[in-house]
């Protein structure tokens, strides 16, 4: 390994010098972040002189941050580095998680167990899982789960592969990129033109009119498909990132198995299912375990869209309205909480992922 | 460890494709063939969309918001040759009605009645004071297109006032400069330092052993699908009382902190998957982890870093809730976003929602060009070098 | 704040020499001053800045900016404004996360209704002089900002709802006369369905406020077909005892005649579907069609800012008032409006306050259009605009004002079941019965 030349040999004792240097520039590099942050905060200058005064001290002073307490680490002795170290890598991602998401999530089980009359007991839950909106929103999350995810992740294996094979393959891609780009204000504005009921309008009821029919109101009447036709704007959104991974994947499937293959008399399709999907399963389980998360969390595609209305109501539009239009804090809650316990199954097989794994 | 060329790992696969399938040269470009053919329906599709929208923002305001945008390509329309001409007097709505031989019923006359082939009659207003026009189909297209819905979102609207004399003034609004450069500085520290602290988590979380690592990892998939928005309210809290509410360095933090579970999850699947051996052969020549972090695994990790930093750096720019909430409602609008100025734009009730057609595009340059530019970190090889070296 | 050329400058201008008209620099004509108006006239709070959030953006942010323009220069408060989108939830979590703005304006008082709940409201009669209220609000103003005991705000502007807008020349064309009773609206809808068209155009789509142009609908008939006491009563009750129902007959009747207009075959261009799935600002553009889809639209004045550019208010277009159906209950007028509501308790926040309470504070904006002045001490001349000046001549003109309904009514009734409920009947997800339960059902209790 030409990379690795410098040999830490690592020592069973106490290094006294290096935990001394380690702990001082640790010191230092917190008081540089408290510096920091007093003139971040506080400071004069332009917005431009900020941002870049703050890039250079957010990510130099995180470095210098994991560089000094693994210096303290590793000058411990032996058995104390083994259990030191890990935490020096996790602990800051654990402590920023824990302050701006595991205690409001705490603090929204606490809250879900109070209804809006301050009784305790589990009344919201209940009526999450009874209201007939509830039920609605619930049916339609599955929908969007199966049938969104399906599509997501299909429709980008689909394109990552036949790109790879492409002389068009960055063109292609970035076409299909695209839409992620667009923020969701102006992703209502492209299917506005898309789905008006008007036909000089709505480019599909301008094609259902050309061709005889009767121009139709897509997202509010055509129920209960005005479901699939939300689905899609999702699916054309967020192909592009199922595409993005997993073409990423694609490209760390090794050459040499795929000549090998090859020269064996291996069909594409061959290829395909024996050598690159069990190459990148791992990247397609990551691929499928985001999607049915951002599924079940979608939001802003359904509020803009139609609100919720016309019996398109999902969970994450529900727990919005909940939290903020009706200040009922308490049902909100529950609502975040079940959808917590919803992902547990997808947790588990993560889990059992993750406890294969062997470690040093 | 040698750095495989990405080029040549290109042109390698290209040799093998060309001396292993000299003889079935006819079927490779056929497989060829449909290969970019499928691939170019499915962008087409997935263009369509988007170029309404490109189209769209061209187009004068009263043209957006009464006919299609198709409609400035040629094509065959309806085009009346004959104006005016008299109605037939005393019919009803219920009875069908006879004009040039053909009898129909009145709302059908209203909607247009072909008499021949390329010919047809349409009755326009009503049953006692409309008229008859002779429609002819003709190609056609529309083809006024303006910069106007450009310059207006980039320069900035003029509003007409009238003061209490009845004097008229005009009030030039902002352009977008502090809108773009705010999210620039939002963005950037906000797409970086979740990376890095996510990349040593994720190593953590792949390669080392320590107690509490299973708990804390279920920790992390659950946060995936915790809504960010419950966290609003006490954040919001904390940064009062820490005085960091509308601050840079507040939203940035809030970013990292949303942004954390999927960044660490996805970067741990990638780290994950890199060969064991490559580590062990580093520990046997005596290396910390540290050291194997920094100079092997970061460097093998450039696909997946890069294709987070993508995520998270367009996450953060088409944000519109986290920066209302943290820099909108107690800064005044020199230090709002882009999102947030373009929200603006449409006006309390959304009358001029035509503008977005052009706003879109414009905050599309940045992330774009930011996919572009880390596109080329998307290369075959990286791995295959590892191995062998 | 980055203000503007030549305006930028000017003000600067009139901000360095105010020390020649700070004193005495408020209108003469203003009677009954709080202390702290009063100081803040003679120049006593210079330098003090009072933070001010709410959802006017864009042409009305501006225009906000410069009618309180004069006040600034004459006190040298700046009243820093911030507008957003997504007003509702950044309002409360700015509320509730401690980050309050001096002053919030609510647009939905149901809102505000619960803050006020919560004690987190300044009571503002405790420093404008009861005097200066009754006499420049008229009572149904100040019923109305009486929440939980406090006066939770004063009322800035309003806007116009019980208002037909029509084509004049499509109107002139076909002979049509406007009608003044509800059995002439409905005998000349009657006609224009005979005469081969429609005689209205709705849409109530809105994103994700879709339902509220219905609710609009439901409130004028509700104002029309019974008694002021009973809409009081449905939309903000005194006690939960007291509350009238949505499943109540009143409310179904109401709803009922609603369907009479919306639901009969040909009233309505493009019919039920055109209801549901019509952009409430693309609604209107029927009118102005050739030939014309549809002859009248009922929604409020700022519906003038989505028509077709370049229509002329009195030539191209005219409104008139919604005609009553029970002569019993007189004319009504319903309108909707901003209170403006106060988080912090300082000096120049409480002048600021008080200024609102002054027709002064929208002098610039009734010249350039766009609100209506709930001031008893705004003369009509003040209006720019004929629409806007004929509109406060109808709201005088009628028996009774009152505040939109699902406005009043808390977050989760006004801003969600009561329009998921007009909106699911129109579409028919569920029947009438069903979708009154449900947005009762709602009703915090």
């Amino acid at each position: 390994m030409a990379v690795l030349t410098e040999k830490a040999k690592i020592n069973p004792d106490l290094k006294p010098d290096r935990l001394a240097v380690g702990l001082g520039g640790l010191a230092s590099i917190l008081i540089i972040f408290v510096l920091g942050f007093l003139w971040l905060r506080d400071g004069q200058a332009t917005q431009v002189v900020k941002a870049f005064v703050a890039i250079v001290w957010g990510v130099s002073g995180v470095a210098g941050l994991y560089f000094f307490a693994n210096m303290s680490a590793e000058s411990l002795p032996e058995r104390w580095m083994k259990r030191v170290q890990p935490f020096v890598f996790v602990g800051p991602a654990m402590a920023l998680l824990g302050w701006y998401l595991a205690i409001p999530t705490l603090r929204t089980f606490f809250a879900s167990l109070y209804n809006q009359q301050g009784e305790f007991g589990l009344s919201n839950y209940v009526a999450v899982f009874t209201e007939r909106i509830m039920v609605e929103a619930w049916t339609n999350n599955i929908l969007w789960m199966i049938v969104g995810t399906t599509l997501t992740v299909s429709l980008g294996l689909l394109i990552a592969i036949l790109a790879d094979r492409s002389r068009f393959e960055n063109i292609a891609k970035s076409l299909i990129f695209m839409p992620m780009a667009i923020s969701m204000v102006g992703a209502g504005v492209i299917w506005k033109f898309v789905y008006d009921r008007n036909p000089d309008i709505g480019l599909l009821n301008a094609v259902v009119q050309s061709a005889g029919g009767e121009p139709q109101a897509w997202l509010s009447l055509v129920q209960p498909w005005n479901n699939l036709f939300l689905i899609v704007v999702m699916v054309w959104l967020q192909t592009g990132y199922a595409m993005v991974l997993i073409s990423a994947a694609i490209k760390g499937v090794p050459d040499d198995l795929l000549e090998a293959a090859r020269v064996d008399g291996a069909t594409e399709v061959q290829i395909f299912f024996r050598i690159i999907i069990p190459s990148i399963a791992g990247t397609l389980v990551t691929v499928i375990t985001t999607v049915i998360i951002f599924t079940l969390k979608i939001f802003d595609v359904v509020m803009v869209m139609t609100g919720g209305q016309f019996g398109t109501e999902v969970i994450g539009v529900r727990f919005y309205r909940e939290m903020f239009t009706s200040r009922n804090d308490g049902y909100a809650s529950a609502i975040a909480i079940v959808l917590l316990l919803a992902v547990v199954p997808v947790m588990i097989y993560n889990l059992r992922q993750f406890s294969k794994r062997e470690t040093f | 460890m040698s750095q495989a060329n990405p080029s040549l790992a290109k042109d390698s696969v290209f040799q093998s494709l060309l001396s292993g399938f000299r003889s079935a040269r006819g079927a490779k470009r056929r497989s060829a063939l449909i290969v970019n053919g499928v691939l170019f329906l499915i962008v087409f599709i997935w263009t369509i969309p988007t170029l309404g929208l490109f189209i769209s923002s061209f187009r004068p305001e009263q043209d957006v918001k009464t006919s299609g945008w198709w409609t400035v390509f040629p094509h065959q329309a309806w085009t009346t040759v004959e104006e005016a001409r008299p109605i037939p007097q005393g019919q009803t709505r219920d009875q069908p009605i006879t004009i040039e031989g053909v009898t129909a019923m009145f709302d059908q006359w209203t909607k247009g009645v072909q008499i021949d082939a390329d010919t047809r009659i349409i009755w326009k207003g009503n049953l006692r004071t409309g008229r008859l026009e002779v429609q002819q189909l003709r190609w056609t297209f529309n083809p006024i297109l303006t910069m106007d819905n450009y310059n207006r979102v980039l320069a900035g609207k003029e509003y007409q006032l009238q003061r209490p004399d009845g004097t008229t003034f005009t009030v030039q609004g902002d352009d977008l400069t502090a809108g773009f450069l705010n999210s620039l500085a939002v963005t950037i520290p906000s797409t970086i330092i979740p990376i890095l602290v996510a990349a040593f988590a994720a190593y953590g979380f792949a390669w080392m052993d320590f107690p509490g690592r299973r708990a804390l990892f279920i920790v992390v998939v659950a946060l995936l699908v915790v809504p960010l928005q419950i966290a609003l309210v006490p954040i919001l809290r904390d940064y009062v009382s820490l005085r960091l509410n509308g601050t840079f360095l507040g939203i940035w933090l809030a970013h990292a902190g949303f942004g954390l579970p999927l960044a660490t999850y996805l970067l741990y699947n990638y780290i994950s998957t890199l060969p064991k051996e490559i580590l062990e052969s580093a520990f046997i020549d005596g290396a910390s982890h540290f050291t194997v972090f920094v100079r092997l695994i970061l460097p093998l990790s450039v696909p997946a870093l890069a294709s987070f930093a993508i995520f998270q750096f367009l996450w953060v720019w088409n944000d519109y809730l986290v920066a209302l909430i943290f820099m909108g409602i107690t800064t005044d609008r020199s230090s709002h976003v882009l999102t947030m100025r373009i929200a603006e734009m449409v006006g309390s009730r959304g009358q001029d929602w035509h503008l977005l057609t052009a706003a879109a595009f414009i905050s599309m340059v940045v992330p774009l060009a930011v996919f572009f530019g880390l596109q080329r970190y998307f290369v075959r090889g990286l791995m295959a070098g590892s191995i062998k070296g | 704040m980055r203000k503007i050329g030549l305006m930028g400058a000017s003000i600067a201008l009139l901000v360095l020499s105010s020390g020649v008209f700070a004193q005495g620099g408020c209108p003469a004509e203003w009677t009954n001053m709080s202390a702290e108006l009063t100081a803040a006239c003679n120049g006593e709070l210079r330098g003090t800045i009072v933070t001010m959030s709410g959802p006017f953006t864009d042409a009305d942010e501006v225009k906000f900016n410069e009618s309180v323009a004069a006040f600034e220069e004459w006190t040298g408060i700046d009243i820093q404004y911030t507008g957003s989108k997504e007003f509702e939830a950044a309002i409360t979590a700015a509320v509730k996360g401690g980050a309050a703005p001096d002053i919030v304006d609510f647009p939905q008082p149901g809102l505000l209704r619960s803050f006020v709940n919560d004690g987190l409201v300044i009571d503002v009669s405790t420093f404008i002089p009861a005097e200066h209220l009754t006499a420049n609000y008229s009572q149904s103003w100040l019923d109305m900002a009486q929440m939980g005991g406090i006066m939770a705000g004063v009322w800035a502007r309003y806007n116009g709802k019980s208002l037909v807008w029509y084509n004049i020349k499509a109107f002139e064309e076909a002979g049509y006369e406007i009608p003044t009773t509800w059995d002439e609206l409905m005998a000349l809808s009657d006609q224009i369905v005979a005469d081969g068209s429609s005689p209205w155009c709705v849409g109530i789509e809105s994103g994700a406020a879709t339902g509220w142009p219905a609710t609009d609908w439901m409130e004028e008939i509700m104002l029309r077909t019974t008694s002021l006491e009973n809409y009081d009563r449905w939309s903000f009750p005194a006690s939960p005892e007291e509350r009238l129902l949505f499943t109540d007959p009143v409310v179904k009747n109401a709803a009922e005649k609603l369907a009479e207009v919306w639901f009969t075959e040909n009233y309505v261009a493009g019919g039920r579907a055109a209801i549901a799935g019509t952009f409430f600002g693309d609604a209107p553009a029927g009118m102005f069609s050739d030939p014309p889809t549809c002859y009248m639209h009922k929604q409020g004045n700022f519906i003038t800012s989505f028509f077709p550019e370049g229509l002329v208010a009195g030539e191209d277009y005219g409104f008139f008032y919604l005609p009553g159906i029970d002569e019993t209950y007189g004319k009504p007028f319903l309108v909707a409006g901003d209170i403006y509501a106060m988080f912090n308790d300082r000096p120049e926040v409480r002048a600021v306050m008080d200024f609102f309470s002054r027709g002064e504070s929208l002098r610039t904006w009734l010249a350039s259009g766009g609100a209506l002045s709930p001031h008893n001490d705004t003369p009509l001349e003040w209006y720019g605009s004929e629409v806007e000046r004929g509109i406060a001549a109808l709201v005088a003109e009628s028996t009774s004002v009152r505040f939109d309904g699902s406005d009043l009514m808390p977050g989760a009734v006004g801003a969600g079941s009561f329009w998921k409920g007009m909106t699911d009947w129109v579409s028919g997800t569920v029947d009438l019965d069903t979708a009154l339960r449900e947005i009762d059902a709602a009703w915090p209790q």
